[in-house]
């Protein structure tokens, strides 16, 4: 009995004794995107709560309430997990504060490369890297005595290939979905043909070019190999065609690798799978990928001492070694002490090729809107590509009019 | 009723109806006309994971200065009404000018955002409503021709449509339309065609999306006109039927004019619906092939990372004065109807 007591006495303070900030008060409330790597990470700070209150929310539509829910004050949440494209709303409407003195006082274990600094004050601390790169089946392509392609013109080749062979009739897949989606597809395509979205210096598009002419006719062949509701497809739909065995050649997040080499399905087919960098495009040099950053940011409207707390509890996941050591499988962390594994190729792989960050521009979200409802109609064979950047152009114009950058 | 009495009955209403409808509304007028100030850009240094760059950021300093002067934003007038991605005025003075034939106007034209937008909501509109008129007519003359022992069962059986939640609903059809769905795959094997599908298809969406309208909404007509149908007196009938009517013939005669003014209601009611027609877009993932009013009024708030008030109070105002003009024939029926039974 008194074993016993003594065990259990050990396994409770053995637990709480494990990562103590010692955090007295305020309360921590987090929103977040949704995926393994990022609960991995929520999940790390919670362990060094100490007094405080905790919340965090994970939903796949974070973007849709993040602006509203910051805007409020006091906001509902006292931290968000942005990345890129997702921080530049918040910055618009100056709804995050500065960490500087928070990074001095508790950010000892973070890395200066983490930091996200704008105009010299640090906006946000990222903890891990992402980007969508190529998955192939192994299987597949030594059966037809396919190599690895290495741009998209060997990607639509090989495709044609295993589709002639018969055994596949939709060889490629990508997150085409109309929206958000779609147009991160373009804006990949677009900078891996050496593509600039506007006009140095100004607000001006600058996508109706020979450029976004390409980019669209590779979009096109690339759709015409996909599985013909390409167009209701995202990231998890094609992970499902993938699991099912449909699909030889993919594009995808880099984040998804975790899921996507699980213990679920098929072993066969998890077995096959391989990954590689993004491909190049049009006979450039860097990759047709975008790099992302997820990294935290802390709201502006809440009091100091939750901003506090908060950043105590994320700071000390965003600085774990233990946690980048455990979750070494989930996605490519920027924290120190971390060792890359094979899942890390499609990432660092587009970091050696010189792959460009999503551009953080006030004005991008627009365009990116913009891009994704105003090029299906191309890809449904029903207007020019001219005509659909035109259109693009033209959607974008209106809004940054309204929005008051043009 | 006196009109005291009804005054002080419907007063608590009447005052929900301001404050909830009337004041949100007026609001929303307000913001139509106003758009964003003039962003205050500086070129700053931002440096992530991935190196150092000079790009621009928003000047939150100034603009908090210029917000507070004016918090509604700059006036804009009719602006935003008048702009490419509403009624595009100056866009379709172009085609006109520039375009050889009407055939290519008319295709400039549906290509604005705004247009393409109300054509869908329009012939949703004109398809849904009047088939769920008539489903739901047929429906309840059948249901009232059964026997009641089993009469229970099937009318619960009917109303399932509209139990079940829209979203629910379209999400089911939308895993049995998917090439390898069971109806998705069936179709393909039928029209020997392996690359057809009905999700990439425009034409094909915007059928499945007008039948889902018709299945979801036709049990509601039903009701109404099961209730209705018990009203009808039996007498006429029985007259009828001695004087060697048929089936049809009574139907047409006695029927349909006695339940007449509940065919009214109905067909308001599912006017109004199908004009907002919404939930079936999201739940088919069909933006790309379906666009509707209502539609575009969530993309301007939550598909973009920028909200833009202004367009979508914008489509807002269009869409209450598009619904004005579609119930205007029935509702000036229905007053001079009023007035002459008076």
């Amino acid at each position: 009995m008194r074993k016993i007591l003594v065990t259990l006495l050990f396994l409770l303070f053995g637990t709480s004794a494990f990562a103590d900030c010692n955090i007295k008060s305020g309360s921590i409330n987090i929103l977040a995107n949704d995926f393994p790597a990022l609960r991995t990470f929520v999940e790390t700070s919670k362990q060094c709560k100490g007094s405080a209150d905790f919340k965090v929310t994970h939903s796949s539509e974070h973007n849709k309430i993040a602006v509203p829910a910051l805007t409020a004050n006091p906001s509902e949440f006292s931290a968000r997990i942005a990345a890129n494209s997702s921080i530049v709303p918040l910055m618009n409407q100056d709804l995050i504060r500065p960490l500087d003195d928070l990074v001095k006082k508790y950010g000892k274990g973070i890395q200066d490369s983490q930091l996200i600094t704008i105009d010299g004050k640090v906006m946000a601390v990222a903890f891990m890297a992402n980007t969508q790169h190529l998955y192939y089946r192994e299987d597949v392509l030594k059966d037809l005595g396919i190599a690895v392609p290495k741009t998209y013109e060997e990607v639509v080749a090989a495709s044609e290939k295993i589709r002639a062979s018969g055994k596949m009739q939709y060889p490629y897949a990508a997150a085409y979905k109309a929206g958000w989606n779609l147009a991160e597809e373009f804006v990949n395509m677009f900078i891996g043909h050496g593509g600039e979205f506007f006009k140095s210096g100004s607000a001006q598009p600058n996508i109706n070019n020979a450029k976004g002419v390409a980019t669209l006719n590779m979009l096109k062949k690339l759709s015409e190999l996909s599985n013909p509701d390409y167009l209701t497809h995202d990231s998890e739909a094609i992970k499902v065609e993938w699991e099912s065995g449909n699909v030889a050649l993919m594009t995808l997040w880099a984040s998804r690798s975790g899921t996507l080499l699980d213990d679920e399905g098929d072993p066969n087919i998890t077995k096959a799978t391989k990954l590689t960098g993004p491909a190049t495009v049009g006979g450039g040099n860097i990759p047709a990928a975008t790099l992302w950053w997820d990294g935290f940011t802390l709201a502006k409207n809440r009091p100091d001492a939750d901003a506090e707390a908060t950043f105590r509890a994320l700071a000390h996941a965003a600085s774990n070694k233990k946690m980048v050591a455990d979750a070494a499988d989930q996605a490519v962390w920027l924290v120190e002490g971390f060792v890359p594994g094979p899942k890390s190729i499609g990432v660092i792989e587009a970091v050696k090729m010189g792959a460009k960050p999503y551009p953080m521009l006030p004005q991008m979200g627009l365009m990116h809107g913009a891009l994704g409802s105003e090029i299906v109609e191309f890809l449904q064979g029903k207007e020019s590509a001219e005509q659909a950047l035109k259109d693009v152009e033209a959607a974008y114009i209106s809004k940054a009019k309204e929005q008051g950058f043009l | 009723m006196p009109n005291k009495t009804f005054f002080w009955f419907f007063l608590p209403t009447g005052l929900a109806m301001i404050l909830f409808i009337g004041l949100p509304i007026i609001s929303t007028g307000i913001q139509s006309f106003y758009a964003q100030h003039d962003q205050v850009v500086k070129e700053v240094k931002k440096c992530d994971p991935f190196g150092c760059t000079v790009s621009i950021v928003v000047d939150n300093e100034e603009t908090s200065k210029i917000r507070e002067a004016k918090p509604l934003g700059k006036f804009n007038g009719f602006g935003t009404y008048t702009d490419r991605n509403h009624l595009a005025v100056e866009e379709i003075k172009k085609f006109w000018n520039e375009t050889e034939s009407f055939g290519a106007f008319v295709d400039q034209v549906t290509n604005l955002p705004f247009y393409k937008a109300l054509i869908f909501t329009l012939t949703y509109c004109l398809f849904v409503t009047p088939n769920v008129l008539l489903l739901g007519f047929i429906i309840a003359l059948s249901l009232n021709a059964v026997a009641r022992k089993i009469r229970g069962p099937l009318i619960f059986g009917t109303i399932l449509p509209m139990i079940v939640t829209p979203l629910v609903g379209s999400l089911v059809l939308f895993w049995m339309i998917d090439s390898q769905g069971i109806i998705g795959a069936n179709i393909q094997n039928l029209m020997n065609d392996p690359y057809l599908s009905l999700k990439s298809s425009k034409t094909l969406t915007w059928i499945t999306i007008i039948i889902y309208g018709i299945w979801h909404h036709s049990p509601f007509a039903f009701v109404v006109f099961y209730a209705a149908l018990q009203t009808v007196p039996q007498e006429p009938i029985e007259a009828a039927i001695i004087d060697g009517a048929s089936r049809f013939q009574r139907i047409k005669h006695i029927v349909l004019p006695h339940i007449y003014p509940v065919v009214t209601f109905v067909a308001l009611i599912s006017l109004m619906d199908n004009f907002r027609v919404f939930e079936p877009i999201i739940g088919f993932s069909a933006e790309g092939s379906a666009q509707s009013l209502s539609w575009l009024i969530y993309d301007n708030l939550v598909n973009e990372e920028v909200i833009l008030f202004g367009s979508a109070a914008a489509t807002s105002m269009m869409t209450i004065i598009g619904i004005a003009i579609l119930l205007a024939p029935v509702l000036i029926r229905t007053w001079k109807e009023f007035k002459t039974a008076r």
